[in-house]
């Protein structure tokens, strides 16, 4: 696509300077068609990435299955170590999904213009992750169909929810967060969906995308509510985001457990959250802008945005890293000093933290170069390092704090079985399976938004 | 709108000219229809009582939430850890905070729909032809017959102001 005539006004309309966040100029006809094209006819390799995803969707079935009619005793998990694959997964997971919501709401709020190619993705990312986040916890329970008692409702066996104890804020700040999400990723789409129902090519797809866009006109009347109602659904979900993994921390900050009870866990998991997020994002994007050819609707503008925003958390992870064992060793407990300051450094599980501590906090310093910070590929290969180092940062924390219980005749070592290794792979594969029937029947650019923001973008240059 | 005259305008300044001179003359009773939100025409409408919905709906759901961990915890099955207060104030600002959010963002999507006359799959300005254009690249503005101005010569004024077309929607009465 060649930067033609109306393309070159955004570019000097970019006020951070550099590259320019959208290079693409023609019609808003064309600019249409081309972001929806992917709808009506399957990119070539579609149906055999849907495959492989689908089978390994299948086999965290199986295993899930087996789990459930065996029982947990298939997991790894032992005492003092009950917590475990479930809690490591979860969080990572949860950890991931909290980039798609950060991306859409906070910058909306900034009004940082290069939110706007991305976030429609970004948000899909964060409701299938949550998903997969989701199944841990209730799997974990060992009598997943039990999972309803977690929900306050009259019983005849009068029975409630102790809601001084973390765990039922952590349910009702994950459901939460997955309901507004979707609610938020819903009202972006509508726009768009009333866009590609106008312009699907056959009878059966235009009523299925006019109904799920409810009937959308565009009307003047909508625009008054619609715009002003996502606002405030951004402004909402700001803290929300900082909420949920702000919960997810107290599952451990409030316990006892050295290595756990700490006031820096909420700033530190939200940290370690946006981190691992913005870096599945990347993941997701370097791969779909190649494949779909979006090199001037995703620019490197957004690239390199991404990567600062990498280089920040990662250097806010990093801090952590130094202050906790710095408050460990303050508090002359014995037990926090022996866990933070012996056994994690030098402990049985001593290659996880010093791979935790390569992955991200050295990796990501390569993006302090501007010619990595421009090349997506690289970007690509941080991200990577970053997302094996978050999930075994929470490898580490769960771990080493449980696998020296208080008493040295409880100590154990973990090992995974390979139950748990299919589960937490068959979640890759079932997450990417999602992603895959996003990209082919959702508009994942928002096309609405782009065409107003290049409105914008000529008028004030008019 | 049921009933009136449409024009469909090529770029969105041209609907914007024309909507603003129509407002001039005295029309009160115009409908836009633009494939995204015109920033300007928009925002000078009077603002819409969405927000102040979700306000009520969030403040309301975190103070049923609050109650709700209350009344489970301190009567429904009061549990004694350690002699620590059944009433523990902090312990229950998680969940009364998550149920504000959910609260006021299910009311606010619901608000927005309902205010807009949706979900309604069919509506009779898409029969107008060339409509399908609205969502994608064209603006079209309507004039409501409704309206005090109303007369069937708009459209002669819409064709001066840029229309590419006018058309009828609804028979005339």
């Amino acid at each position: 696509m060649s930067t033609t005539a109306p393309a070159l006004d955004l570019m000097h309309d970019e006020p951070t300077g550099g590259e320019p966040v959208l290079l693409r100029g023609g019609t808003d006809l064309e600019l249409t068609d081309e972001l929806l094209a992917p709808l009506w006819r399957p990119w070539p390799w579609f149906r055999y990435a849907l495959g492989v995803t689908g089978l390994g969707s299948l086999a965290l079935f199986a295993a899930l299955g087996y789990t459930v009619t065996t029982g947990i005793g298939l997991w790894g998990n032992n005492i003092p170590v009950a917590w475990a694959f479930a809690i490591i997964n979860f969080v990572w997971w949860i950890g991931i999904g909290h980039a798609g919501t950060f991306i859409s709401a906070v910058l909306l709020l900034f009004e940082v213009r290069w939110r706007t190619s991305i976030n429609r993705f970004a948000e899909a990312m964060t409701l299938f992750a949550v998903l997969q986040a989701g199944l841990f916890p209730i799997f974990h329970m060992g009598r997943a169909w039990f999972a309803y008692w977690l929900i306050p409702y009259p019983s005849e066996m009068g029975i409630w929810p102790q809601f001084r104890s973390s765990l039922p804020w952590d349910v009702v700040a994950v459901t939460t967060y997955f309901i507004v999400s979707l609610l938020f990723w819903y009202s972006g789409l509508i726009p768009d969906l009333a866009t590609a129902r106008d312009r699907a090519p056959t009878l059966l797809r235009r009523r299925l995308y006019g109904i799920f866009a409810l009937g959308w006109r565009g009307e003047l009347a909508h625009w008054r509510h619609y715009r002003i109602m996502y606002l405030v659904m951004g402004g909402l979900a700001t803290p929300l985001v900082l909420s949920v993994h702000t919960d997810v921390s107290f599952d451990f900050a409030i316990t006892q457990l050295p290595g756990w009870h700490s006031s820096i866990f909420p700033p530190y998991f939200v940290a370690g959250a946006i981190y691992s997020g913005f870096a599945m994002v990347l993941q997701l994007m370097i791969p779909a802008r190649a494949i779909f050819g979006l090199k001037d609707v995703i620019t490197k503008n957004h690239l390199d945005n991404m990567a600062k925003m990498l280089l920040v958390t990662g250097w806010i992870v990093t801090y952590t890293y130094l202050v906790e064992p710095f408050m460990a060793w303050w508090s002359n407990d014995q037990y926090e000093m022996y866990d933070q300051l012996i056994d994690r450094p030098t402990g049985s599980y001593a290659p996880v933290f010093w791979g935790v501590i390569f992955c991200n906090c050295i990796v990501v310093q390569a993006l302090w170069m501007k010619s990595w910070r421009t090349s997506a590929w690289r970007i690509f290969l941080v991200a990577c390092f970053i997302q094996l180092g978050m999930w075994s940062e929470r490898f580490m924390l769960i771990v080493t704090s449980l696998h020296r219980d208080f008493l040295p005749s409880s100590w154990r070592m973990y090992t995974p079985s390979w139950i748990d290794w299919t589960i937490l792979g068959g979640t890759v594969f079932f997450f990417l399976f999602l992603f895959l029937l996003f990209l082919r029947f959702v508009p994942f650019i928002p096309i609405s938004e782009l065409k107003e923001m290049r409105h914008e973008a000529r008028r004030r240059h008019a | 709108m049921r009933s009136g005259v449409m024009a469909e305008f090529e770029t969105a300044d041209a609907l914007q000219g024309a909507y603003e001179e129509l407002r001039r003359e005295g029309y009160t009773r115009l409908v836009t229809w633009t494939p995204y939100a015109i920033k300007s025409v928009v925002t000078a409408l009077p603002e819409s009582m969405v927000p102040w919905i979700m306000l009520a709906s969030g403040l309301f759901g975190g103070g049923a939430g609050y109650l709700i961990q209350w009344w489970i915890n301190v009567r429904a099955l009061p549990i004694d850890v350690g002699g620590r207060p059944l009433h523990s104030a902090p312990a229950f600002i998680p969940i009364a905070f998550e149920s504000a959010v959910l609260a006021a963002a299910l009311t606010g999507f619901v608000a927005m729909l309902a205010l807009s006359g949706l979900p309604r799959l069919h509506h009779p300005v898409f029969e107008v032809e060339g409509f399908e254009r609205a969502s994608v690249d064209r603006f079209w503005l309507g004039v409501d017959q409704a309206d005090a101005h109303f007369d069937e010569r708009v459209s002669e004024l819409l064709a001066r102001l840029g229309a590419l077309r006018c058309a009828r929607l609804g028979g005339p009465q």
